[in-house]
């Protein structure tokens, strides 16, 4: 186990509710010219309850992470290291079919596209039940009407459209479809992928809205993958910035947006355009995501950093406590006195 | 009851049944879909039959000239031509046709003992559908099953074993794998028989209705008579199946690794769904939109591979029959057989079109 | 018919004419008979007469230049619902009409950057295709730099685009990924500026590349758009549009696949762009937030008509449409402590075949008026104390003012 997961460790049994925990996790994808890290020793603990921003731009490694998290990353994808502790387990250590029963009941996942992750062929209803007596043998195919009909009426759908198929319906209320097949048995842990990024502003917010209530009602914890910043802002506790593969940020929500450690995350804020600001320039950040083929040295974003010092390319920063519960990995706020202790 | 009619009716009984059921359960925009396909076919039909009827009139040659030679006696032909009525003005001469077609009285055949068509046609479509359906039944089992343990298998053996198979099969004609297969198994090994439907004997005892042997046999409890109807079967059966899966199974597979990458098989998986139903009710269900038109497509080809098939087994059907009287230009039977093949290829449309529309709620007409 | 056919077609014809003519010539020459002769002169004369009457080929037009660069009136773009055959025969050649754009007009002047902003559905999109004439509108009229592009046979249309060009928001779908780069940019001079050598191509092609930033330009001019990445990409199909040196870009989404960082390095090159060779945008986007940006004005669009148009400062301070206000709301701001202030509308966009009676919005509308709004359909009208905001609204312009909330102390205030 490295320092990371270590400090990692430790802060979870420090606050005791952790529902869901990465540690040193890496996903390596086998290409032609060699392999990619898509996910890079990435520890993250995920608080029941709360809603995680995971942000970052594309090929960040952040869906990736989503992915690995229900242990869905598919050839040439592999996960090559790393622990995945769900529901006091290794998720890396139980079989595919027990992995099967998590998936869904327990771990639910909303994809980026509502208007391809609905079957075409199959009634909503179905969906639904299908999902439900997949999960619960015992329970009758009517009693799984049932409770389908039930949660589409909660999620502000007209119940009688349960025998429609996906077809029927505009982007919004596939993404509440989707949403409903993760609450159908009551997932503990959503992992959300981009789920607003298909749906217009006003169908978005009405969706976040409805995200909120839900986590009340269901008790809820959610991941939230998103390219969308202002998305994050508006629903998430906590934010975690990835980078090239690997944290680069991890705060609650105030902490990362308002008092921003890392230099790529506060690039990355003042390069969005805000409706509420005056419309001063945009921050133009410097060069271009890194090729993950050749991830620079050290700190892998040193080489766009207006902050950069000599040690940024040599050694890599740890992803380390600023103030407690604010992470970043940056050498601005670590200890570096020429040969440091790695 | 004639035996075409019973033949017909055998097969076209359970699928208006099919159909009728389909149509009764099926929602507002799947019945106004159903009834405008069903209303289609009927002028296909016309359309087909009244190019089959110009065609072979354009067609250089006659029966008489055919059948006695260049040299005839100019007063004999036109007897010959007086009592088919081919001296009739060509639109007199169609509508007697369109008529015949469709009272099912398909007049007398030209030649020969100037038997009734219908009759011909009894002892000669029966044949072909007991070649054609299992052979039809071989491919699509074959295809799919094949297909998807290909595509289950991506860049594995087995994969590369079916699209090896797929393109073997595909580029060998029918007739050269019904040679060799009958070379193989009928001749060297003598598993098989070597052309025919039954054995001499086995037919002189079996009482016919449908001409279906199989069917026939089992009605007449004759149990010597069906082994060996089924024993003629195996090899022509086998042959044109196999010749037609090699296609389905490469589609088949393209089609569920196609489907096997969309989202919503991802997001199948992430509910925990189980691997089988991932694949089964998903991947293959909807890889099957593209696949059922091309198979309906195909199994019209199949109808055209039947005369090789015949040819090579020596199997009395209507490809066979097509090709003898095509040769003495006997239009009655030629214009008849193709109007039957064309109600046939009709009624395959149909059914394709009504399979899709079930498969796929997306389908509006 | 093809152009060439005709114009065989039409040249044979006097051909045929003209040899009759002096056929019967030589016949009059021969006979010495006066009544060939006649024949002979009309002969001559009907060939002469037709050729005169022959419309003239109109010249290409070059453009008033005056200040307003754009100006659309009365737009309307209705796609045809394709039905099945029986429907079609049971409905008796009824259409039904999918309004995409319905009743638009707009103007846009030399150097501004007019936003057209609305949601998924709400024709924004048609109408840059219908400005471009990559569309042929239903109804109305497109004039760019003065010339009614309606008016222009195919031809002179086609040499008349060099005018107008457009960015789509798909790179990679707008590069054929058979030409290099350099290959893609100089394509269109080819065809738009005929007269120029290929030395001459060849370094406009480099000075664009500079220009959009892909330095240096030997570098990128024989790469392939997909050895490139997505934000140079857009940096391509920029230079490609600036090579047939047009005054408008009509820029659809432009920046809408490309990464936040991206982004803001592509809006701020537009902005650049735009003053170093005096461009005019039209740009279209979902975002708003974006727009605050770019453009000088803005265009909010709802069920394929223009709700609310102004100055930008103008629609964003002080919106005046409810749906306008709705849609400022929604968009998410990267502000942890901001909250939203409008209540969301209900449901969504309604079925564009048969849009809601009177004002399109009336159902979802926090203010709507019962027999007002569902009755009458608005127009665009000036904002009482402002010239170029306008909004149609029953109840913030016109006589039912009185019913608007927010005069009476409402919720909406």
């Amino acid at each position: 186990m490295t320092q990371d997961a270590i400090a990692a460790d430790r802060s979870s049994v420090a606050t005791g509710d952790v529902l869901y925990s990465i540690r040193d996790l890496s996903v390596e994808y086998g290409t032609r010219a060699g392999e990619v890290a898509a996910v890079d020793r990435v520890s993250l603990d995920i608080r029941k309850g709360e809603i995680l921003g995971l942000v970052g731009e594309s090929g960040c490694g952040k869906s990736t992470l989503g992915k690995a998290m229900m242990r869905m990353i598919s050839p040439p994808g592999r996960i090559t290291q790393g622990e995945l502790w769900f529901a006091g387990e290794d998720l890396m250590t139980v079989s595919e079919a027990q992995m099967r029963e998590i998936r869904g009941a327990r771990l639910g996942m909303v994809f980026q596209d509502p208007m391809t992750s609905l079957n075409p062929l199959s009634k909503i209803v179905d969906h639904l039940t299908e999902t439900i007596t997949t999960h619960e043998p015992s329970v009758s195919e009517a009693a799984a009407r049932d409770r389908a009909e039930q949660l589409i009426g909660r999620l502000g759908l007209r119940v009688e459209r349960i025998d429609d198929y996906p077809h029927q319906f505009s982007g919004g209320m596939r993404q509440r479809i989707m949403i409903a097949l993760a609450l159908a048995l009551r997932a503990d842990l959503v992992i959300a992928d981009e789920p607003t990024t298909a749906l217009d502003v006003i169908v978005e917010a009405q969706f976040l809205d409805l995200l909120r209530e839900l986590r009340a009602e269901f008790d809820l914890t959610i991941i939230m993958i998103t390219h969308n910043i202002g998305v994050v802002a508006e629903v998430a506790d906590r934010v975690a910035v990835m980078y090239a593969g690997r944290m680069a940020e991890l705060g609650s929500v105030d902490e990362v947006f308002l008092d921003t450690k890392h230099p790529y995350g506060q690039g990355l804020l003042r390069a969005v355009p805000n409706i509420e600001l005056d419309g001063s320039d945009l921050y133009q950040m410097e060069g271009a995501p890194p090729n993950l083929l050749h991830t620079p040295s050290g700190c892998p974003f040193h080489p766009r950093c207006p902050h950069v010092m000599p040690i940024c390319s040599e050694r890599e920063p740890a992803f380390a406590e600023v103030t407690p519960g604010h992470r970043a990995s940056c050498w601005l706020f670590q200890e570096h006195d020429g040969e440091g202790e790695r | 009851m004639h035996p075409l009619l019973l033949s017909v009716l055998i097969f076209g009984v359970p699928a208006a049944i099919a159909l009728g059921w389909v149509f009764l359960r099926g929602g507002g925009a799947l019945r106004r879909y159903i009834a405008t396909r069903v209303a289609l076919t009927l002028p296909m039909v016309f359309v087909l039959v009244s190019v089959v009827f110009l065609v072979l009139r354009v067609m250089p040659g006659d029966v008489a000239s055919a059948t006695l030679g260049p040299k005839a006696n100019a007063e004999v032909r036109q007897n010959i031509e007086e009592t088919l009525g081919l001296d009739d003005p060509l639109v007199v001469q169609y509508a007697r046709f369109l008529g015949q077609v469709a009272t099912f009285d398909l007049g007398d055949s030209f030649v020969g003992a100037r038997r009734p068509v219908v009759d011909e046609l009894g002892e000669r479509l029966p044949a072909t559908l007991e070649l054609v359906l299992p052979a039809a039944g071989v491919a699509i089992a074959l295809g799919l099953v094949l297909g998807a343990s290909a595509a289950g298998h991506r860049r594995r053996l087995r994969d590369y074993a079916v699209r090896m198979f797929g393109v073997v099969v595909y580029s060998m004609p029918v007739f050269w794998l019904g040679m060799l297969a009958k070379g193989v198994f009928s001749i060297w090994l003598g598993w098989t028989p070597v052309a025919g439907r039954i054995d001499v004997l086995a037919n002189a005892t079996l009482e016919r209705t449908t001409n279906l042997l199989v069917v026939d046999s089992i009605l007449s409890g004759n149990w010597e008579a069906l082994r060996s109807a089924l024993h003629h079967m195996v090899l022509p059966v086998l042959t044109l199946g196999v010749s037609i899966s090699g296609l389905f199974a490469r589609l088949v597979r393209i089609n569920v690794i196609e489907t096997l990458q969309q989202d919503y098989v991802a997001a199948a998986r992430a509910r925990g769904l189980r691997e089988r139903t991932v694949v089964g009710a998903y991947a293959v269900r909807n890889a099957m939109i593209p696949v059922v038109t091309v198979i309906g497509l195909q199994v019209a080809i199949l109808l055209a591979g039947t005369v090789l098939t015949e040819a090579v087994f020596n199997w009395p059907g209507m490809g066979l029959y097509l090709v003898e009287r095509i040769k003495v230009r006997d239009f009655q039977a030629v214009q008849s057989a193709v109007a039957m093949f064309a109600l046939l290829v009709a009624a395959i449309g149909l059914a394709v079109d009504v399979v899709y529309g079930v498969l796929d709620p997306r389908v509006e007409y | 018919m093809s152009r060439i056919g005709i114009l065989l077609i039409v040249l044979g014809g006097l051909a045929v004419l003209a040899a009759i003519g002096v056929g019967t010539a030589w016949l009059a020459v021969r006979r010495r008979r006066s009544r060939y002769a006649w024949f002979f002169l009309g002969m001559l004369i009907l060939p002469l007469a037709v050729l005169a009457l022959l419309p003239a080929r109109d010249p290409v037009p070059v453009g008033a230049g005056g200040e307003v660069l754009v100006e659309v009136r009365g737009l309307r773009k209705w796609f045809p619902v394709q039905k099945g055959f029986i429907a079609n025969l049971l409905s008796r050649g009824h259409t039904d009409y999918v309004k995409a754009v319905d009743d638009v007009s707009f103007t846009i002047k030399r150097g501004e950057v007019l936003g057209l902003a609305g949601e998924s559905g709400s024709g924004k999109s048609t109408v840059g295709r219908l400005v471009l004439r990559l569309l042929d509108p239903t109804e109305g009229e497109v004039v760019v730099d003065g010339v009614d592009l309606a008016r222009l046979d195919k031809e002179n249309l086609r040499v008349y685009r060099h005018k107008m060009q457009v960015v789509f928001q798909d790179p990679l779908a707008s590069l054929n990924p058979r030409m290099t780069v350099g290959q893609a940019i100089e394509h269109p001079a080819q065809i738009h500026l005929p007269d120029t050598t290929p030395e001459e191509r060849k370094r406009l092609v480099f000075e664009l590349l500079d220009a959009v930033g892909m330095s240096p330009p030997d570098f990128f001019y024989s790469k392939y758009p997909h050895q490139v990445s997505g934000g140079q990409r857009q940096r391509i199909v920029l230079a490609r549009a600036l090579i047939t040196q047009p005054d408008l870009i009509v820029a659809d989404e432009p920046i809408a696949s490309a990464d936040v960082s991206v982004q803001a390095l592509l809006l701020e090159l537009m902005i650049k762009l735009k003053d170093e060779f005096d461009l005019t945008y039209l740009f279209i986007t979902h975002d708003l937030a974006t727009t605050k940006y770019i453009c000088d004005r803005i265009g909010i669009m709802y069920l394929g008509k223009i709700v609310e148009i102004g100055p930008l400062q103008e629609v964003f301070e002080n919106p005046q449409h409810p749906y306008t206000r709705a849609l400022l709301s929604a968009v998410p701001v990267p502000d942890p402590r901001h909250r939203r202030t409008e209540p969301l509308p209900t449901g969504e966009i309604p079925n564009p075949i048969n849009p809601p009676p009177g004002c399109n919005f009336h159902p979802r509308c926090p203010i709507a008026a019962a027999g007002v709004c569902d009755g009458e359909l608005p127009s665009l009208r000036p904002v009482p104390g402002s010239e170029d905001h306008l909004v149609s609204c029953h109840l913030r312009t016109g006589d039912h003012t009185h019913l608007d909330p927010a005069r009476t102390g409402g919720p909406s205030a």
